[in-house]
């Protein structure tokens, strides 16, 4: 019945969205930063951990649609072992993957992200898609106020 | 259904022919904006075919041709809401601008440091932010009259909350989000007992059933043309004549002054008062036809009819296991809000849109309702007179189709 939706809808997105990862709180977290969609209401709250410079670990709280917890718990489990400037160059990658019109995606540099590349027909849930990254950009930042995708 | 004619409207309406993914449309997000019939869309070609120069200025015979159109508009506007007079007929872009104007200048003059405006938590954000707005600016307090979890205003605290201080009342006559009607005559004669002036926010009540406002004895109505299979872009603002007389006016420009030296300026006379710079002509005239239209099948009987499709989807969406409906009021408008266990309202909106159907998600403007509710955003489905019982019927299959998606 949904036929059309099938590249938005991957079925990886409806596992992710059923089971996200790293759907905790962290308590010793190095870094904490919200993450608000206004127009949708989707909201997350991103911890990370920090050795130096590299993600030890990263885990996040939240609602939204499967759109953007999948995109979260994506992320939340490709950026772990990841430096802040491989994490930034991959925030660089998936913005492209999503927003892009001509591009050819660089499936091999995008890996298991390439699940949400659909979204770029959707101009309206590509905000649902990016909220975490943007939201790690922040964090990767060191900036303590809410992240909002307006 | 009783006989209405939903088949012979939709074949007015050419948008309703479109297909979108392959699929007939089916366009449930009136409360957003609806449809338009040709006869509006006719008019607006005509007019500009044969009929458009500016208003109210040259001694040319289209000008003249245009000011008939567009002040017969007006008439025809004065007509729909029985007002007593033309001159109580602002014309506007829209809700939003009448209820602007009204704080800015009614609000600006009269109300004062630690005076109060009473407004509820159904209003939609254009009935709440001009409000902080002119308190802001005055000093003045906005007070908000609880509802209750069927999505009603609870009358009671409502009344309470009408004091010595309250200097207007502002409050929507059928919510945007929950389909609430407000008992407003009870409202108004509630406000009216300790002299206080009413504004109703009839955006969404205006396409629905029949606004007299002289029966209402409402201060001020303000709606929008393009709810009601009018233009977007054009709105009105009625208010009754001695307190528009009494306000200050809104835009200082063309049209409104009827005499400028540089030393002072002496006002034009209503409705023209409110009306500064070249007005939207094309969509006054559009909003005329739309009004011929409506008068042609009758508000009583889109009423009755859109009362019978809501209480068909209703029953339906009850039968859904997972559903949630936004909205119980006993007294209700043609709007389903609806939240599904676990699935998100924006996931709702995409899926539903791949079958051809048109329902808005998100938060309706009315981000205090959300809240009280306790949800991030609805799904809406919202229903205009040429919605059938078959749309409704497409529109719960497709809920419970995606719902066996999402598992």
């Amino acid at each position: 019945m949904f036929d059309d939706l099938r590249d938005l809808y991957q079925e990886v997105i409806f596992d992710h969205n059923r089971n996200p990862r790293n759907f905790r709180i962290m308590e010793n977290a190095d870094r904490q930063v919200e993450g608000f969609n206004p127009l949708c209401g989707d909201r997350l709250t991103l911890f990370l951990k920090m050795d130096g410079n590299v993600i030890a670990d990263a885990s996040f709280q939240g609602s939204g649609c499967a759109i953007s917890t999948a995109s979260v718990s994506l992320m939340t489990e490709i950026v772990k072992g990841k430096t802040e400037q491989e994490a930034e160059e991959l925030f660089k990658i998936f913005h492209e993957m999503t927003t892009g019109k001509d591009e050819e995606i660089n499936l091999e540099a995008v890996g298991k992200l390439a699940v949400l590349a659909g979204v770029r027909e959707y101009p309206a849930r590509v905000k649902c898609a990016t909220l975490a990254w943007h939201t790690l950009d922040a964090a990767l930042k060191n900036e303590q106020k809410p992240v909002s995708t307006e | 259904m009783t006989n209405f004619p939903v088949e012979k409207i939709r074949a007015d309406f050419p948008i309703l022919a479109e297909k979108i993914r392959n699929k007939p449309l089916v366009y449930l997000d009136n409360a957003a904006t609806c449809q338009k019939p040709q006869p509006v869309i006719d008019s607006i070609v005509h007019l500009y075919s044969h009929d458009y120069a500016n208003v109210h200025r040259g001694v040319h015979t289209l000008s003249v041709r245009s000011t008939d159109k567009f002040e017969g508009a007006r008439t025809k506007v004065k007509n729909f809401i029985n007002a007593a007079s033309e001159k109580e007929i602002i014309f506007v872009k829209g809700t939003t601008e009448a209820i602007n104007l009204v704080a800015q200048t009614y609000g600006k003059a009269n109300i004062k440091a630690g005076d109060e405006i009473l407004i509820t938590a159904m209003e939609h954000h254009s009935n709440i932010v001009p409000w902080q707005i002119l308190c802001q600016q005055t000093g003045a307090l906005l007070k908000v009259a609880p509802i209750n979890l069927q999505g009603e205003l609870i009358f009671d605290e409502f009344e309470k909350l009408i004091s010595d201080k309250t200097r207007l009342v502002s409050v929507v006559h059928m919510s945007n989000a929950l389909g609430t009607i407000n008992p407003v005559k009870k409202i108004i004669a509630a406000a009216r007992a300790k002299g206080v002036p009413v504004l109703l926010d009839g955006a969404q009540a205006i396409p629905h059933m029949p606004v007299d406002v002289q029966d209402l004895d409402c201060d001020f109505y303000a709606f929008s043309g393009h709810k009601l299979y009018a233009p977007s872009g054009i709105g009105v603002l009625y208010g009754k004549q001695a307190l528009l007389e009494a306000m200050p006016p809104y835009q200082g420009g063309g049209d409104m002054i009827r005499k400028v030296t540089f030393e002072e300026t002496e006002y034009n006379v209503l409705p023209y008062k409110f009306e500064a710079g070249t007005p939207n002509i094309a969509d006054v005239v559009g909003l005329g036809a739309a009004l011929d239209y409506l008068n042609e099948i009758g508000m009583e009987n889109i009423a009755a009819y859109e009362s019978e499709l809501l209480a068909y989807a209703t029953e339906k969406a009850m039968q859904i296991k997972g559903l949630r409906i936004i909205g119980e009021a006993r007294q209700k408008g043609a709007i389903l809000g609806f939240v599904l266990d676990k699935i998100h309202p924006h996931d709702i909106g995409t899926m539903l849109d791949s079958l051809g159907i048109a329902v808005r998600a998100g938060h309706h403007c009315a981000m205090p309702v959300m809240d009280f509710f306790k949800v991030p955003a609805t799904a809406r489905a919202s229903f205009a007179m040429y919605n059938t019982k078959e749309e409704c019927d497409l529109l719960m299959n497709g809920i419970e189709s995606l719902i066996e998606v999402f598992g």
